[in-house]
């Protein structure tokens, strides 16, 4: 009995995966499909277009240098991440402690979202050297902004009459800042940490290619510009493919474990959009 | 919040509630205000000339047009903000000074107003959370609470998504409920309910009332409401708002929904409203 019943609710979960990974597995076939028509009907020169099973094949020769790679750069993105998540939160707190330091410090985190980070690269490695530092300021750089904007924002919009009831029972500060704007602002926080979390990916492989690296330790950003250098244009691919599903799987995540600490207490958002 | 001052006024709960005596006797109100006058920076005059006396113990209802300054006035009275100009005192001290040192007060918003993240259980629990008092009885309190407020067990651990507007509500007056006011305030609570549930919660509303010993000022614009529920009614002129009518209310207590039906109450109901008219 227990085990028709599993059977049926492994069945249901797998139906439910096929629904929710189906469309995105069909387009990644036919694009896929139109790479491969192309290479083959065509005679093409590999390093412009390498052919899909030269990537892969690329890709299987080189796995454990790949590998190396895409642990390098994970590490270089999840720290950038982790420390944007908590330096943005801790600067959202104090935008949110006194208008006057929102004021003044404000146009200093819109200048690193505009700052072009070709332009301070020198400066980073100047004061930082080449290495792994450098590349995780420059990941941090990239995604801090849109957990200090949002966390901003979620923190400070809160309904006036929630802080009202606060002041009614003489709640401190802390306890309006822990009790009430942080769980406020917490949704606010997962948007700008998806978006973050992209950007952090991005942020380790720009800054391996400004800062680069020692010549045994090699991220993804490193071997796509070596790659690209020496026209080994397969193993270009199968580093931005690594790159993207790197990208990917942090979003994933974030957005997995988001919605799950919001799931009981948020409206689902449009469900027309759902179907 | 001392111990004391929790054991007394359960201790005072089963009190006797006595029939309306006017009184000159400005030292026995507990909420007073003399010639309020409330601007908003900007120039927008919301309040001026308003005096008013609330005995302890006692429920008022406050009516007027939209825009009166009605929930200004009460939130002058939680001490969310100041008057302009006028005293406004609590036991004779100012509204924050009071809330902080001496007498609990509780709000009913206009709307529930509840936390979404947390359950009904963590809703009614936020108050005394806010004032650190000790947690020894809090499960015990926050069941009494829900059998008083109407609502199961099973209904604790929902979140305020999962409920209905009028179950909403009853978490908010619970909430405003568990710290045990002296004082209770409220601001069109029932407001964005339909006729049949505002008259069902305007009941359990007075029965509450009489079982605990608090002062209430209920600010609404529904005339019968207002009548159901109160030994006095204060009618307020349209901005700058002051109270232009103060009219008694001699219906016994426990009141019934048969006493809607009766006739003294549509002719006291006609007259609140005349008077309300006569000021739009």
């Amino acid at each position: 009995m227990s085990s028709f019943r599993s059977n049926r609710s492994l069945s249901k979960w797998i139906f439910r995966g096929a629904q929710w990974a189906g469309p995105p597995v069909l387009l990644f076939i036919v694009i896929v499909g139109l790479w491969f028509a192309a290479t083959h009907l065509r005679e093409i020169p590999r390093y412009l277009l390498p052919k899909p099973e030269q990537v892969v094949a690329v890709a299987w020769t080189q796995k454990a240098m790949l590998a190396g790679a895409l642990w390098l750069t994970a590490q270089e993105a999840l720290c950038g991440f982790g420390l944007s998540l908590i330096i943005g939160v801790v600067i959202a707190f104090a935008f949110t402690q006194s208008i006057f330091i929102r004021r003044s410090c404000y146009p200093y985190a819109i200048f690193l979202q505009t700052v072009p980070i070709v332009a301070i690269a020198p400066l980073i490695i100047t004061w930082f050297g080449n290495g792994f530092q450098s590349i995780l300021l420059v990941s941090i750089i990239l995604s801090l902004f849109p957990i200090i904007t949002n966390t901003t924002t979620g923190l400070i919009s809160v309904d006036s009459n929630l802080v009202n009831l606060f002041r009614l029972y003489n709640a401190g500060r802390w306890q309006i800042l822990l009790k009430l704007r942080f769980p406020h602002a917490l949704p606010y926080l997962i948007t700008g940490a998806k978006i973050s979390s992209g950007l952090s990916v991005i942020g380790a492989i720009v800054g391996e290619f400004l800062v680069g690296y020692s010549q045994t330790e090699i991220g993804l950003g490193y071997l796509i510009l070596q790659s690209s250098a020496q026209l080994k244009t397969a193993q270009l691919f199968a580093a931005v493919i690594a790159s993207a599903v790197l990208g990917i799987a942090i979003f994933g995540t974030v957005n997995t474990l988001g919605n799950h600490l919001i799931a009981n207490w948020t409206d689902t958002p449009d469900d027309s959009l759902k179907r | 919040m001392s111990d004391r001052q929790i054991i007394d006024s359960s201790a005072s709960r089963k009190g006797i509630r006595h029939p309306v005596v006017s009184t000159a006797d400005s030292h026995s109100h507990l909420i007073q205000a003399a010639d309020v006058g409330k601007t908003f920076p900007g120039g927008h005059s919301v309040l001026a000339g308003l005096s008013l006396s609330i005995r302890e113990g006692e429920f008022v209802s406050l009516v007027g047009p939209s825009g009166c300054g009605k929930s200004t006035l009460l939130k002058l009275l939680a001490g969310f903000d100041d008057a302009t100009s006028g005293t406004l005192t609590i036991a004779e001290q100012p509204p924050d000074i009071a809330r902080k040192t001496s007498h609990r007060v509780g709000f009913v918003f206009q709307d529930a107003n509840l936390l979404p993240w947390r359950t009904v259980r963590g809703n009614l629990q936020l108050p005394m959370e806010l004032q650190q008092v000790s947690s020894e009885n809090r499960p015990a309190h926050i069941d009494e609470m829900l059998e008083l407020i109407g609502l199961t067990a099973a209904d604790a651990n929902k979140y305020p998504r999962m409920l209905s507007g009028g179950m909403r509500m009853r978490v908010s007056l619970g909430r405003a409920l568990m710290t045990q006011p002296q004082i209770l305030l409220l601001d069109e609570p029932f407001g964005a309910l339909d006729d049949i549930l505002r008259q069902q919660l305007n009941e359990e509303l007075s029965r509450i009332w009489q079982e605990q010993n608090w002062t209430g000022l209920f600010v609404t614009h529904n005339v019968s409401e207002a009548v159901f529920l109160s030994q006095r009614i204060l009618v307020m002129s349209t901005a700058p708002g002051k109270i232009v009518a103060e009219i008694p209310v001699p219906f016994p207590f426990p009141r019934t929904p048969e006493l809607r039906a009766d006739s003294d109450f549509a002719r006291l109901t006609g007259e609140v409203t005349t008077r309300l008219r006569g000021r739009l």
